[in-house]
């Protein structure tokens, strides 16, 4: 857990979610719900859908204020300035080249925008030649792609990625897994999925958030480093098993 | 067929019709002119139709100018300041609920004989379709875009995500106010010129009627039907060459 970030506060750092309180429709989705999320790591949520996995990210996030307690960095900070949002949906500003939409962040606080890099990322997550080109011209795939590069660009070490590849299909995802595995190497990673082999093959860290009030429970990972080969190793058994834990929960919800 | 194929069949069919009917009812030239009559008069009056015409259009593109500036600064204004929506949204509801009829002839009291008053006319019919749906574009941002700005941002830089964002977002709803004032402009300009003038289409058409010309009132109203649809298809060309990324815009002739 002691990676270092290639961030320019060259420090990873824990994500503490600390005794939080949220109603949702007036049902109480978390009761003092607590967690420390592993530094330079990525860890996984998995859930049955409206269990609360979303709500958990945005409320990290800062987009939804929890009636109580709080969420803050390892070192007791704040964590506003140091998250990245990636959504399921790419969320590209449909008038902006690829470009342009990499460097939205320091667009929108006005900083100059390091051109280089935007071009370096774009390269990186293999759409060089792409770079001018507006969303309706690139695929679903290389569009979250974008999205991705946008992420990296805002160079923060806490990543926080809800379904990030649900919306593409099954080879795009696979690879997509890859590279967002090794673009995001050494951050604070948090990953909503519903997805159990996406989270298998890609979390140091697996947590299932099920019941009413939500509760997080830890799975356990497969053996080795991420991105896993399906089939390599403890993965099979350890997918038998949180698959079981799943359905497990899902007999104790209201839905 | 193409668009402007359909165009010219659709004149040609109206004016076929009109003729049938002349035809068909036997009606006296000096109630119901043909449509042979009515172009020739066209063009035999071309140099005079046209003097009046320029009068017409310049009011219907001033009102155009003013009516469309002053909608977009108040659906901003409103979008952006609560204050602004609670004494701007009543006066925008007001401009519309009075008829123009109503206040036509104040307005020629107050401005005068002149353009001032037709323009005047003009700028307060069109100013509520332009308010009003781009108002409505700007609360209809997507929610996420704003959150991933949110992040990005911290909530810091609310006239930069307006500016970068939100209008970008709301330029295909200001479209379809444009396109709607650009329809009922004429109306504004004609009614101020039947109130009171010395010069226009409107006014024309008025001389002519009393005099019972109809074959020059005709005339005069051809040239205004085919003025208000050159406008209307300058605009919708130019709001689809601003607004290229929204599809539904290029679907309003489909083919």
């Amino acid at each position: 857990m002691s990676l270092t970030t290639p961030d320019k506060t060259g420090q990873s750092i824990d994500v503490v979610v600390e005794s939080l309180v949220l109603a949702f429709d007036g049902a109480p989705l978390f009761d003092a719900l607590s967690a420390r999320f592993a530094a330079g790591a990525i860890t996984c949520l998995l859930g049955p859908s409206g269990g609360g996995k979303s709500t958990l990210l945005r409320a990290i996030a800062g987009l939804t204020r929890p009636t109580q307690g709080t969420v803050h960095g390892g070192d007791g900070a704040p964590l506003d300035g140091r998250i990245a949002y990636m959504d399921q949906s790419d969320l590209l500003l449909p008038w902006l080249s690829a470009r342009d939409n990499v460097a939205l962040g320091a667009r929108l606080r006005g900083e100059p925008v390091d051109r280089i890099a935007v071009d370096r990322l774009l390269d990186r997550v293999g759409l060089a030649g792409h770079e001018g080109k507006t969303p309706d011209a690139l695929s679903g795939g290389m569009r979250q792609r974008v999205a991705l590069a946008r992420t990296l660009m805002e160079d923060r070490p806490v990543v926080l990625m809800d379904e990030p590849f649900s919306a593409v299909d099954a080879l795009t995802r696979y690879r997509l897994q890859d590279l967002a595995c090794e673009l995001l190497r050494g951050r604070t990673v948090i990953m909503v999925t519903h997805d159990p082999q996406e989270a298998l093959r890609l979390g140091h860290h697996l947590f299932v958030l099920s019941g009413t009030p939500a509760r997080l429970q830890p799975a356990q990972a497969p053996d080795g480093a991420p991105p896993r080969a399906p089939s390599a190793g403890d993965l099979p058994a350890r997918h038998e098993a949180l698959l079981q834990a799943l359905s497990a929960n899902a007999g104790t919800l209201p839905r | 067929m193409t668009a402007a194929g359909r165009i010219i069949a659709t004149v040609i069919g109206l004016l076929v019709l009109w003729q049938l009917v002349v035809w068909a009812t036997g009606a006296p030239p000096y109630l119901l002119p043909s449509p042979l009559d009515t172009v020739s008069t066209l063009i035999e009056r071309a140099g005079f139709i046209a003097g009046h015409a320029a009068v017409t259009l310049a009011e219907i593109l001033a009102g155009l100018v003013i009516g469309a500036t002053i909608g977009v600064a108040s659906a901003i204004l409103i979008a952006l300041f609560r204050p602004a929506r609670r004494w701007l949204l009543p006066v925008l509801v007001t401009s519309q609920v009075i008829p123009v009829f109503a206040i036509a002839p104040l307005l020629v009291l107050w401005l005068g004989y002149g353009m001032a008053s037709k323009v005047g006319m003009a700028t307060l019919i069109i100013y509520f379709p332009v308010a009003s749906s781009f108002l409505d574009g700007l609360r209809r941002t997507d929610p996420r875009w704003l959150d991933l700005a949110r992040t990005m941002t911290g909530g810091t830089r609310p006239l930069a995500v307006l500016w970068q964002i939100r209008i970008p977002a709301a330029l295909p709803a200001l479209g379809s106010g444009l396109r709607v004032a650009a329809a009922v402009a004429p109306i504004g300009a004609v009614v101020g010129e039947w109130v009171g003038s010395g010069a226009g289409l409107g006014y024309l058409m008025l001389q002519a009627n009393a005099r019972v010309q109809i074959d020059l009132m005709f005339a005069a109203l051809l040239t205004l039907a085919a003025m208000a649809v050159a406008l209307y298809f300058l605009i919708d060309f130019a709001v689809r060459r601003a607004v290229p990324w929204q599809r539904e815009t290029t679907t309003a002739l489909p083919s």
